[in-house]
């Protein structure tokens, strides 16, 4: 017989059912803050945003304050931030992806060294390092250094960022590819570096590039470690010893000034876009090209 | 030992009455199964895999409802009761289960494994009726002798046979009606195995058990009597003895052939 | 032959993360040696003041140290309750469901915006209601920088501590159903201790988050140099007054503000060391 007194199943199956209620509605509760940035950056920034945005610099406080008297809206847009950030990021990648390519190689072949293991606990400090910190070293590094602010201090900036993700990305997906690739490259008496190149990187390619999609898009917008980098510039800039301006340092900008203050929205709003299309063709990619 | 056919169905402590599980709408993987269970007697549920069998054993303490897509109907009599209308977290207690996989919480000692069962459904006990379950429970399953010591320790220590005896202490230290286990042995190996059969044979001087198995000499060593399933059907059930050498269905004889399986 | 310079490559690059790691301590360490010849690590630890005036001039760390502290703690504490939700509901309530897909997917975006547009909607439209509530005068506040910090974190805490929850493997939540225990009676005794270690790690690896995090904490802290007082009372983090005062720095005071840069980047690294012990535990249980 079953001898044990039931405490209250009604009180155990209302605490069952509040905790499901709770777990719901923080979770729903969590989300809120999304929707609300995106409405709040959307119904402010479509106003200004335009074709102006894409093919005017930014105009001079004055102009903008003039503007603003006359009940004109302000002239000009962010094409030297958007100059700017290709320049920047682009740079990045460059320094980034074939040595984060190389590393996250070299880390999933060589699992279980010690070398191996060092080199994976540093990636992970450098993944968990805070932004402005990555700048003050750029800054030590390249703008001390050279004299001045460039567009170079700006990339090493962010490619010290992207590197661990480029690693980490590499090395999961090269660590999923089933080891028979490797042994039937290398048992038909193909090189490593054949393997290497026309086997594994090619079977893992999704798993990578999502990564790198994903490495751009955090750094896309990043703001701290470029203003001790990069500095800013009010013209386009491709020379890569110069200032240089990026969207998230206009907006800084912006912020700071009042009479450029409607600037703000519209150039967050691309810079949502541009970042939620990377995030998307990343799913997209590792979706297609699934290991 | 009795047959099946000459019982008084009141005696049945467990009856399952057209009992079908469907996993999809239209699909069915138990179907229309009715059988009696008697008491203190050890039936063993036999099939090919996908036949059903382990589907069958948790319809018997509602573990189908865990997952919304699995649906059971008929009805399942546990002591006068249908399960099936009743609450899951009581039928769970008085049909208790033991895996195929030994499954020792990892974060509880030996000790607290045993009551594991009083403490997840937060009944208090005081220091000496704790004891005396633990201790009790663990002689049940003659593992006393060998943990007494390394009480505080936790579960995942101990080797795999271990392990099952102590989830089966742990399922027992609630005194369920019936005990429902699902390839027990079969993730065991020789010596854990029969030191677990031969505790069974003990265990139902005081337990109802039904144990679901693809080992058929294990059926023939600790049964009183056998359900042979077919893809969904319960095929042939009776008096093990009987089915082992006089088999009324040709698909049962086919299997304990070994033709297929 | 080929294959040699390959893998001498592959080796070189990944001794490249050994020397830019030296690199980066050895440039945080000589361009703040100033400081610390002037005042000792202690002393510029331990020192309340900042004072950039040149007649008086002195640098301390400690209210951006205090201020760090209580800015990143409270934000955890802030975001616990909701990314242990969503934690649950992606690894627990609706593992595997496509609702937890759809969750997940919001969350991932939450961790896709920029700093500083969570600077941006916090000044514009947190800071307001904050202060129509009369939680303080301009709205600038620990309290205001710590609740926008909590929002940019969840993603972080919760993604990983629902990993390791989804990791229980099912067999033993069934051992727990079958002895009659509710959904929540499984969850508080065997998968929450189950993932526990993977669930601190994650809240550890969030804070680290929250202490290095700029932007965001620039726009909405207020910017005093001094210890905050309270919730409700406006300071600096260490990373915040780096941001804001680096642009027009040098000398002493440039030196000053790349030592409080070394101190987060000691403060970061041992975070990341003790959820990798924490993880290490984790996997030996």
């Amino acid at each position: 017989m079953n001898q044990i007194t039931p405490i209250s199943f009604k009180s155990r199956k209302a605490k069952d059912k509040t905790m499901f209620f709770l777990v719901c509605l923080f979770s729903s509760l969590a989300m809120v803050p999304l929707f609300f940035i995106i409405w709040d950056v959307i119904s402010k920034g479509y106003k200004n945003f335009n074709l102006r945005l894409f093919t005017e610099v930014t105009p001079s406080s004055m102009d903008a304050l003039m503007a603003t008297m006359n009940g004109d809206p302000i002239p000009g847009g962010i094409l030297n931030g958007i100059t700017g950030s290709l320049l920047i990021v682009g740079l990045a990648i460059l320094f980034s992806i074939p040595l984060g390519l190389f590393i996250g190689i070299y880390l999933s072949d060589n699992r279980g060294k010690k070398f191996a293991r060092i080199v994976s606990y540093l990636t992970d400090l450098l993944q968990g390092m805070p932004s402005i910190v990555i700048g003050i070293i750029a800054y030590a590094w390249v703008v001390k250094p050279l004299g001045g602010y460039s567009a170079l201090a700006g990339s090493v900036a962010l490619s010290i960022m992207m590197l661990p993700m480029i690693v980490r990305s590499t090395e999961e997906t090269m660590k999923m590819l089933p080891n028979a690739y490797k042994e039937a490259g290398l048992a038909l008496g193909a090189s490593y570096t054949n393997v290497v190149f026309k086997i594994l990187l090619p079977s893992g390619f999704g798993g990578i590039f999502t990564g790198i999609l994903l490495a751009i898009s955090r750094v896309m917008g990043e703001t701290a470690p470029l203003m001790l980098t990069a500095l800013g510039a009010s013209v386009v800039n491709w020379k890569v010893m110069e200032p240089t301006s990026a969207i998230p340092l206009l907006i800084w900008d912006f912020y700071n000034d009042p009479n450029l203050v409607d600037l703000i929205w519209s150039s967050s709003l691309l810079l949502l876009i541009v970042i939620f299309l990377l995030n998307w063709i990343a799913k997209i990619v590792a979706r297609k090209w699934k290991v | 030992m009795e047959s099946i056919n000459t019982t008084n169905e009141k005696n049945a402590v467990l009856q399952l009455k057209d009992v079908s599980v469907s996993y999809s709408p239209g699909k069915y993987a138990v179907k229309q199964v009715s059988a009696d269970i008697f008491p203190h007697t050890i039936t063993a549920i036999m099939g090919p895999s996908g036949c059903g069998k382990s589907t069958l054993l948790r319809a018997i303490n509602r573990m189908h409802d865990l997952y919304a897509h699995i649906h059971t109907s008929g009805e399942i009599i546990l002591k006068g009761r249908n399960v099936l209308e009743m609450e899951p977290m009581v039928v769970r207690r008085m049909a208790g289960m033991v895996f195929q996989q030994p499954n020792p919480f990892p974060t509880m000692s030996i000790y607290d494994n045993v009551l594991a069962g009083y403490s997840l459904n937060g009944i208090r006990l005081n220091r000496k009726e704790k004891e005396e379950i633990v201790e009790q429970s663990l002689k049940s399953v003659s593992l006393w002798e060998e943990v007494k010591d390394v009480m505080n320790k936790r579960g995942s220590f101990l080797s795999g046979g271990q392990q099952q005896r102590l989830c089966i202490a742990r399922t027992l230290a609630l005194k369920p009606e019936v005990l429902l286990m699902d390839e027990p042995t079969s993730a065991l190996d020789p010596i854990s195995t029969n030191k677990i059969e031969e505790l069974l044979l003990e265990l139902k001087q005081q337990f109802t058990i039904i144990i679901v198995t693809h080992n058929m000499s294990q059926a023939a060593r600790i049964s009183d009597n056998s359900m042979f399933m077919y893809l969904g059907e319960l095929v042939e059930h009776g008096n093990t003895t009987q089915m082992f050498t006089k088999p009324r269905h040709k698909r049962t004889e086919e299997y304990l052939t070994g033709v297929f399986g | 032959m080929k294959d040699k310079i390959f893998r001498s490559l592959l080796f070189a690059a990944a001794l490249f993360i050994l020397l830019l790691s030296a690199a980066i301590v050895y440039a945080l360490v000589s361009r703040s040696g100033e400081t610390f010849q002037a005042y000792g690590f202690w002393g510029f630890v331990t020192n309340a003041e900042w004072d950039p005036r040149s007649a008086t001039e002195e640098y301390g760390a400690f209210s951006f140290i205090m201020g760090t502290l209580y800015t990143a703690f409270f934000s955890l504490l802030l975001c616990v309750p909701f990314s242990l939700a969503v934690a649950l509901f992606n690894g627990e309530y609706f593992k595997g469901k496509k609702i937890s897909g759809v969750v997940r997917s919001v969350v991932d975006l939450l961790a896709g915006i920029p700093s500083i547009v969570y600077g941006l909607w916090g000044f514009y439209t947190v800071r307001p209601l904050l202060i129509e509530l009369g939680v303080s005068a301009q709205g600038f506040s620990i309290f205001l920088s710590a609740l926008v910090l909590a929002i940019m974190i969840i993603p972080y805490a919760s993604s990983l501590s629902g990993e390791f929850l989804s990791m229980i493997p099912n067999n033993l939540k069934e051992g727990a159903y079958s002895l009659g225990a509710t959904r929540l009676e499984v969850v508080q005794h065997i998968s929450l201790p189950a993932a526990a270690s993977g669930i601190v790690a994650s809240y550890i690896l969030a804070l680290g988050r929250a202490l290095g995090e700029t932007m965001a904490v620039t726009m909405l802290i207020g910017n005093t140099n001094r210890i905050p007082g309270g919730l409700r009372d406006t300071g600096n983090t260490m990373a915040s007054v780096i941001a804001n005062q680096f642009g027009e720095a040098d000398g002493l005071k440039l030196s000053a503000l790349i030592a409080i840069g070394l101190l987060l980047f000691i403060i970061t690294a041992l975070i990341n060391l003790i959820a990798k012990l924490v993880m290490k535990k984790l996997s030996h249980a």
